[in-house]
């Protein structure tokens, strides 16, 4: 399309598919100064860029709330489609099978995902639909001013002094438990983290779940929230430096056989995990979940690539449908001819 | 037994009155006994001897064990409404046989498991006792499998009473078990002991007769799901997502059935469908709306209570323009609401379905040949006019046996819509996704992936070049451009179907499947008390400027539907002067059983001010309604 092309002189670096930065933007954010879903856009954008991903073959989706009006924000030549609130995985579904050669990319929140739309969210989970869901969490519902979300801390306080005295969801675990295929977790004012899992996440083929801590600076950026800036920066607990190297450009060689994990992907490139932690293997769901309950327990966020499932087959691979996308059959294709419906009804006879 | 016991006397004597190729027979048994096969072998064989029929099957919301009565009615005028009374029963339900003997009318002829010993409950009806048990025993030893073959006794015992050709009904066993051959000859011996126990022991004492006709020839027996499934496979439909619910799970299923049987690509042996059981209806329709602003042509079906789940989504679908074509097989109510029961309960509730300004565009099959036909002008439409589009069907019309002449092949390729391309983006320079550029109110759409200029599909906060607004002037104008496309589609929806009789001073007007009642109905006002009427049958919403005209015509209308409250009456009153809205009346049906022609007539008849003395009236004329659990 017309956004592809030549960058107009004095635009600087352009990647791989000739397209620069600037060309993954969208429209001015209207959220708030200093919302940690900014900084994702940011990311997503930068991601998006360096992954020379077309933004014709993107299709953005999204439920509502803050977070789910982000993707406005980002890769504006795209085509998108905000859905109603909890509901985006369907829409992201009937999106995919109408044309599988699409990249999904979904923004959500942690109300919108975690309330709401759970049930879409497990089942999107259990498809492995190739997409990429990005909760944006902060704990509470900012669009309607800061009342408690599913992903609340026990024992947080809103503004008004109530108290939430129940257990918030862990997304991550959720996610691993029914059957994602690539589930991570990272942080919005992490830069180079959450590069690195957006762009791996861009080459995994299956359901890509990223729960980003995202801090609302509005409601629920105080001291006593998990998901305030100040508590997100000192609580994060890497899992391990996760590097992704995309298959169109040289592998860096800097890292030391000995220290990386690697994990090939559906596409053929490959993503290393540098291991912090002691024997790390995001392929191991059991370690994976162990991870999750141990660094809950001690109130911190393990971060990085948590679990992923490289060749796990993804849900339009398991409808066999035919290569083309469905949406653009032609008539012959996919309507019977004549002696076809003659026969059906001779057998009605 | 012996024979002369065997045939109880009827008072009545009627053996001189012969009543040719113009009865109902129903058949009471408990659902989960495989009586199913059957009833359709033979009301398949009467079809194949050339006599109008349709096959009705009431059933409660149960998988085994409840009462069932299924209802076959044979008629040579081609009558093929419910009629409320049945001539010839067949009792098999030891827990309704009483109830379902002493609700007949006199003159009825009962065929009954023997020992329910119902001979001594009335003395105006003809009684044939058959020993079903002893009979099947000497036909199959696997006492599983008796159970089903009983079932085929009473054909065998109906084919001997009422002259059923014997040969219609073997070659109707084959159809319908096909290729199993076991089955098949099990199956026919129990016909054979059947037919022989009665042409042995029963002299006919009842007036009720088949014979030969030619009024079926080349036609075709099938219910409006599976007509409305061969629809949807023609029009190209490219992703079906669903949720199960009856009376709409069959669309869906033999959909599956057909869509993998013809829409395989031979080459790669890949599908050119996609079909996902989704897990609620939100989702289903959620998937379809995903599909349909993507390009595919997406459907779902679904009976009432998912269309209240599907409310948001498609009020989005209108307001964001994107087509989806969703079937509603209306039953009753929801959850233990009669799930199993037929109504056309969901009309107002649809046309508005979600809030705001939303209204949406319904088709109304009659017929199963209009459940095929509207089937495939609802995907042109929903492209055409870029939003969901309704199929309302009912459970009556969707679950139950009708006759019907072979549908044809679709002449009209596909319509896929306003979807841009190079050449007319050259014509009209700018790509504004909500921009009325031909003054028809219907905009043209990229779709993801089609290398056009993208938008950002959203609500109904936008303005014509879909950004993001909420300023007062381009909400307005946004929706009073949908209003427009309403407009211009109201020409566009299938035209209603009109008889005009310069006689009539009254009209009626009906849908779906009521017109088969008022067919008859007509027939009947003209016959015995000679009120000519007018007929009107509304095919689509929103209507056309013809039903003002119609009603302008004539001093009464009646508007004859299946719900309590007037559903169609109250959508017309919105489109009507309020002199013309003044001169509509209702006839109102609502007891779960598909509308009959009498319940017209006399309807009409006491309004119209004539003195009617009433048959028993609904919804005590069949037993009681058995039902658990929703479904
Ligand atoms: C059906 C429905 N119910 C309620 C709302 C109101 N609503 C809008 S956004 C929102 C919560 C959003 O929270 P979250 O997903 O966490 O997003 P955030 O704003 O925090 O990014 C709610 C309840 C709605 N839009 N639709
Ligand atoms: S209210 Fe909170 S979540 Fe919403 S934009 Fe402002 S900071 Fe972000
Ligand atoms: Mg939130």
């Amino acid at each position: 399309m017309a956004t592809v092309g030549t960058p107009p002189a004095g635009k600087g670096k352009v990647n791989r598919i000739g397209l620069a930065s600037q060309e993954y933007r969208g429209t001015k954010t209207t959220l708030c100064a200093g919302c940690g879903h900014n900084a994702i856009s940011e990311r997503i954008i930068h991601a998006c860029f360096e992954m020379g991903i077309d933004p014709d073959r993107v299709v953005k989706l999204s439920g509502i709330g803050c977070s789910s009006k982000s993707p406005a924000y980002f890769l504006g030549s795209a085509h998108g489609f905000n859905a109603v609130h909890g509901r985006m995985p369907s829409v992201g579904t009937g999106a995919m099978l109408a044309n599988r050669r699409l990249v999904a990319v979904g923004v959500s929140g942690d109300g919108d995902t975690g309330a709401i739309g759970i049930g879409q969210f497990v089942h999107l989970m259990r498809r492995n639909l190739p997409i990429i869901y990005i909760i944006e969490d902060n704990g509470c519902y900012g669009l309607t001013k800061g009342q408690f979300s599913p992903t609340a801390d026990l024992g947080s306080t809103l503004k008004t002094g109530v108290v939430n005295d129940l257990p918030p969801i862990d997304t991550c675990a959720l996610a691993i438990e029914l059957g994602a295929s690539f589930v991570a977790r990272s942080f919005s004012g992490d830069k180079k983290q959450l590069s690195a899992v957006l762009k791996a996440a861009l080459s995994h083929r299956g359901t890509a779940m990223l729960d980003v801590l995202s801090p609302c600076v509005t409601f629920n950026d105080h001291e006593g929230s998990t998901k305030s800036y100040a508590y997100a920066k000192s609580h994060d607990d890497p899992l391990g430096e996760l590097d992704f190297v995309p298959y169109f450009e040289e592998i860096d060689v800097d890292y030391e056989p000995g220290t990386t994990h690697e994990v090939s992907l559906h596409d053929g490139s490959t993503l290393y995990l540098t291991k912090l932690a002691e024997d790390y293997d995001p392929r191991n769901k059991l370690q994976a979940m162990s991870v999750l309950q141990e660094t809950r327990s001690r109130g911190t966020f393990a971060t990085g690539l948590i679990y992923v499932e490289p060749t796990k087959p993804d849900f339009i691979e398991m409808l066999n449908l035919v290569d083309e996308p469905l949406a653009f059959l032609p008539q012959e294709r996919v309507r019977p001819p004549e002696p076809v419906l003659e026969a059906i009804m001779d057998d009605l006879r | 037994m012996a024979p002369e016991v065997a045939v109880q006397e009827a008072p009545s004597q009627p053996t001189t009155r012969r009543i040719v190729n113009d009865f109902s027979i129903q058949v009471a048994t408990v659902n989960g006994s495989g009586s199913q096969t059957a009833n359709l072998v033979l009301l398949r064989s009467i079809f194949r001897m050339g006599i109008p029929v349709s096959g009705k099957n009431l059933f409660p919301s149960n998988i085994a064990g409840l009462p069932t009565w299924y209802t076959i009615r044979a008629n040579r005028d081609g009558y093929i409404a419910r009629k409320q009374d049945i001539d010839f029963l067949v009792a098999m339900n030891a827990q309704t046989a009483q109830e379902d003997v002493v609700s007949l009318g006199p003159g009825a002829a009962v065929v009954y498991d023997e020992p329910l010993n119902l001979a001594t409950l009335r003395d105006d009806l003809t009684f044939y006792p058959v020993p079903f048990d002893k009979l099947v025993a000497g036909v199959c030893r696997d006492a599983k499998l008796r159970r089903l073959v009983r079932n085929m006794i009473y054909d065998g015992v109906l084919a001997s009473l009422l002259k059923i050709d014997r040969a219609e009904m073997e070659r109707a066993l084959e159809k319908q078990l096909g290729r199993k051959p076991k089955a098949v000859a099990l199956n026919r011996e129990a016909l054979d002991v059947g037919f022989a126990y009665a042409e042995q022991h029963f002299e006919k004492r009842d007036p009720y007769l088949v014979e030969p006709m030619d009024a079926t020839a080349g036609q075709v027996l099938i219910d409006g799901n599976a007509a409305a499934a061969i629809g949807a496979m023609m029009a190209g439909v490219t992703v079906v997502t669903w949720y199960p619910i009856t009376p709409s799970s069959s669309l869906c299923e033999t959909l599956i059935d057909y869509l993998r049987q013809h829409r395989i690509d031979k080459d790669s042996g890949k599908a050119t469908f996609a079909v996902v059981q989704a897990e609620d209806e939100i989702a289903a329709i959620g998937m379809a709306i995903g599909a349909g602003w993507a390009g595919a042509r997406s459907m779902t079906s679904t009976s009432g209570p998912g269309v209240s789940l599907m409310s948001e989504f498609a009020g989005l679908g209108h307001y964001a323009e994107v087509p989806a074509v969703i079937f509603d097989v209306q039953r009753v109510g929801p959850s233990t609401g009669l799930p199993t029961r037929t109504a056309q309960g969901d009309v107002l509730s649809t046309a508005f379905l979600s809030h705001g300004d939303t209204r949406h565009m319904m088709l109304f099959p009659s017929s199963v040949e209009e459940c095929y036909t509207m089937a495939i002008e609802a995907f042109d439409l929903a492209e055409r006019f870029q939003t969901p589009v309704f199929v309302m069907t009912d459970l009556d019309l969707g679950m139950n046996t009708w006759m019907s002449q072979p549908f044809r092949y679709p002449e009209k390729p596909l319509d896929r819509g306003k979807v841009l391309d190079a050449e007319t983006l050259d014509r009209i320079g700018k790509f504004g996704r909500y921009r009325d550029v031909d003054g028809d109110g219907i905009p043209y759409r990229s779709v993801p992936g089609d290398s056009m200029p993208a938008y950002f599909c959203r609500g109904s906060g936008h303005n014509e070049w879909a950004q993001y607004s909420e300023r007062p002037d381009d909400y307005r104008k946004n929706i009073d451009r949908l209003r427009s496309k309403l407009e211009t589609a109201r020409n566009w929806l299938p035209a209603p179907v009109v008889t005009i009789n310069r006689k009539a001073s009254i009209g009626v007007i009906a849908y779906g499947t009521t017109h088969w009642a008022v067919v008859e109905s007509r027939d009947q006002l003209v016959n015995e008390e000679d009120v000519q009427t007018s007929y009107y049958r509304v095919c689509a919403y929103p209507f056309r400027d013809a039903l003002t005209s119609f009603v302008e015509r004539h001093d009464r209308v009646y508007v004859i539907e299946q719900n309590r409250d007037a559903q169609m009456l109250s959508l017309m009153k919105l489109d009507l002067a309020p002199e013309l809205a003044g001169r509509l009346r209702s006839v109102l049906h609502y007891s779960g059983h598909p509308i009959d022609a009498r319940t017209i007539t006399e309807s009409i008849l006491i309004q119209e001010g004539y003195r009617v003395e009433t048959t028993r009236a609904e919804p005590s004329d069949v037993p009681q309604s058995a039902g658990v659990g929703g479904e």
